[in-house]
């Protein structure tokens, strides 16, 4: 019955334009991928790597592995952790209905209801009760065959004081050209912690519409760390965050490099619905060339002693480039500490000088600069992981 | 024996912002020898340092900055720092995510030297900020005591000291002027020493701690005067900057 209505609704906001971003004509792009003979290799191996797929599954409490349409490894190597493709855990779980499409709109825009009407996979992946893994589960969506939508719809539910560390990498070969739709739903449950680092490799003909629903539950908290390393066509994402339960906390990250012709508009939203729940959210964008990046950001403050804290940076490099930035804050109750800062403009001329006065040429000075910019707080995270954001920082920097 | 001059100034005349700051400078500094710089405020101490520094904010209009005997007027500040160059910021700035440790491994490993960089920061009191982020929440006293440290990882050949003990409290003065000490090779015999430095300051604390050989009195752009440091100072102690402008005005008419 309720999978009647979500089509019916899906079909009735096919040509829904999205709230926010650039439109797309989804027509374009084919709905048909062979199922890959050989597995992976060469460069689309090279760009997973960077984006932070382990091969070997070493340090791993377990991988999920799309390629194209297709789930190549779906395996959890730890007690109470469960690892699979969505079509697989729908087939396995009934109760699934409870939280399929309950954090995301079917109905939001043409994206949503595509992955709905096309959907081409995704991953589930679930910690149970008490569990608390070490270990991060490695996820990695890759596209191949050019020209085509994949269309991914992942949920995660991290039960009751729970704690799961995710890492998840997409990426495409660089000449590849298609469209990346990824409804991403994630629960996290009274006393939960879930940590979502995402590291994004695309290539400059890739369309990108995530669309990400999170609900955390008293006393949980989310962490959601996203870097880019590469450019891309078109990018616009905007995770939405309710924070439903007392004590609930939310920190949103990202740092944006932004090069060629490259359009971002990103950001995030954080309702805080409970008392006594708090979020944090900090964007750095550095845009070169001719790339424009629009940096959203709200918190709205639904109930009394809450605090939130917005905070957005950006540099321009080339006078051709944008950063626009959007921070809003909304008080919806008395008691309530809301604040934000944002900056944007060009490296200060003093700093390229200092650095230059300790030997670096003002490419090397720049270089630095922008290294430390990106420097974000990553704290919370396990070590492997921080080591890993560090590594595409590094990547990031020394490609801008 | 070396006789040339390390650092020589002829006729050097800088604009900040379209204004003429300097107004024909001229200053030599041997091998192993420290000048010391006396001014009040806005008589062009800072903008001297930049220009010889090669601050891209200053301009020199005319005259020649002499390096080691090469001209330097127009060559980019890290190459000078390449050739032996090295700047202590009187107000460094913050570089944000850039760790203090970090970018001593960095300056070391650009200039191919080998540094005990742990060893060099406790040198200075220091041991404890290498995590921390460059300039970020240090008290001034701090970031003094940094940029000795950074300088003393870079071991110069020449240093300019932009007023090194503004904000230092009594207990480091000592330890600041240690370092400077460290820098212009106090431990070695005067007639083997070969690195130099220019140190700008307000007062004459400093040379409770630092055997400077000569100093100069800046003054509207001009030195209005130079002579030994321990005389200079008595003058203006006495008489303040007054005098030295009485005396540059007599110069300047006759």
């Amino acid at each position: 019955m309720r999978l009647e209505e979500l089509r019916r609704k899906a079909r009735e906001a096919l040509a829904k334009p999205p709230a926010v971003g650039p439109d797309l004509d989804v027509s374009t792009f084919r709905l048909e991928a062979e199922k890959p003979r050989e597995g992976l290799g060469g460069e689309v191996l090279e760009r997973a790597r960077m984006v932070g797929l382990e091969p070997s599954e070493r340090d791993r409490a377990g991988t999920y592995l799309q390629l194209d349409h297709y789930a190549l490894i779906e395996k959890a190597a730890a007690g109470g952790l469960e690892v699979m493709s969505i079509s697989k855990a729908l087939e396995s779980y009934d109760w699934l209905a409870d939280y399929y499409w309950r954090a995301v709109g079917v109905d939001s825009d043409k994206f949503t209801a595509l992955a709905e009407l096309k959907r081409t996979e995704g991953y589930f992946m679930r910690a149970k009760r008490g569990v608390k893994v070490d270990f991060p589960v490695q996820a990695c969506l890759l596209i191949k065959t050019p020209k085509i939508a994949q269309n991914v719809h992942n949920i995660i539910v991290v039960e009751e004081d729970a704690e799961l560390h995710v890492i998840t990498g997409c990426a495409t070969s660089k000449a590849a050209e298609g469209l990346h739709i990824g409804v991403s739903e994630f629960y996290v449950k009274r006393g939960g912690r879930l940590t979502f680092t995402m590291i994004h490799g695309w290539s400059e003909g890739i369309d990108v519409r995530p669309r990400t629903g999170v609900v955390v539950e008293e006393d949980a908290s989310f962490t959601n760390i996203y870097v880019n390393l590469n450019p891309v066509k078109t990018f616009q994402s905007m995770p939405r965050v309710l924070l439903q339960g007392r004590n609930a906390k939310a920190n949103l990250t990202s740092v944006i490099a932004a090069s060629g012709k490259s359009f971002f508009d990103v950001g995030g939203a954080v309702y805080l619905k409970a008392e006594e729940t708090g979020a944090e959210i900090v964007s750095r964008v550095v845009a070169k060339d001719e790339a424009e990046v629009v940096s959203r950001g709200l918190i709205a403050a639904e109930r009394d002693r809450v605090k939130g804290h917005l905070e957005c940076r950006g540099i321009i490099l080339s006078p051709t480039s944008a950063v626009v930035a959007i921070p809003e804050l909304e008080a919806r109750a008395r008691d309530v500490e809301l604040s934000h800062e944002a900056a944007v403009g060009r490296i200060a001329e003093e700093e390229i000088y200092y650095l230059a006065t300790r030997g670096f040429s003002e490419e090397e000075a720049t270089s630095i600069i922008i290294r430390g910019f990106m420097d974000v707080d990553v704290k919370g995270l396990p070590p492997m992981l921080v080591a890993q954001i560090r590594r595409a920082l590094d990547l990031t920097a020394k490609s801008l | 024996m070396i006789s040339m001059a390390l650092l020589e100034l002829v006729d050097l005349h800088v604009e900040v912002g379209g204004r003429e700051i300097l107004r024909g400078i001229n200053l030599a500094v041997n091998h192993g020898e420290i000048h010391v710089l006396f001014g009040p405020n806005g008589s062009g101490k800072s903008t001297l340092i930049n220009a010889i520094a090669g601050n891209p904010m200053v301009r020199v209009t005319r005259g020649k900055i002499i390096f080691k005997g090469k001209d330097v007027t127009g060559l980019p500040t890290y190459e000078r720092v390449k050739m032996g160059l090295g700047v202590a910021f009187q107000h460094p700035p913050k570089i944000r995510g850039v760790r203090l440790g970090e970018l001593l491994q960095k300056m070391a490993s650009k200039l191919a030297k080998e540094r005990d960089v742990a060893k060099v920061a406790s040198a200075v009191n220091m041991q404890g900020y290498l995590d921390r982020e460059v300039n970020v929440g240090f008290s001034g006293g701090e970031m003094k005591r940094s940029e000795l440290l950074q300088l003393l990882v870079q071991s110069p050949d020449f240093v300019l000291l932009d007023e090194p003990d503004s904000g230092v409290d009594i207990e480091n003065l000592a330890v600041v002027a240690n370092a400077i000490n460290q820098l212009c090779e106090a431990n070695v015999k005067p007639s083997m020493r070969v690195k130099s430095a220019l140190l700008v300051t307000h007062m004459g604390h400093m040379l409770k701690y630092i055997s400077a050989d000569r100093a100069h009195v800046l003054f509207n752009g001009k030195i209005a005067c130079s002579g030994r440091p321990d005389e200079i100072l008595k003058q203006i102690m006495e008489h303040g900057f007054e005098r030295c402008a009485e005396c540059l005005q007599k110069r300047e008419e006759a």
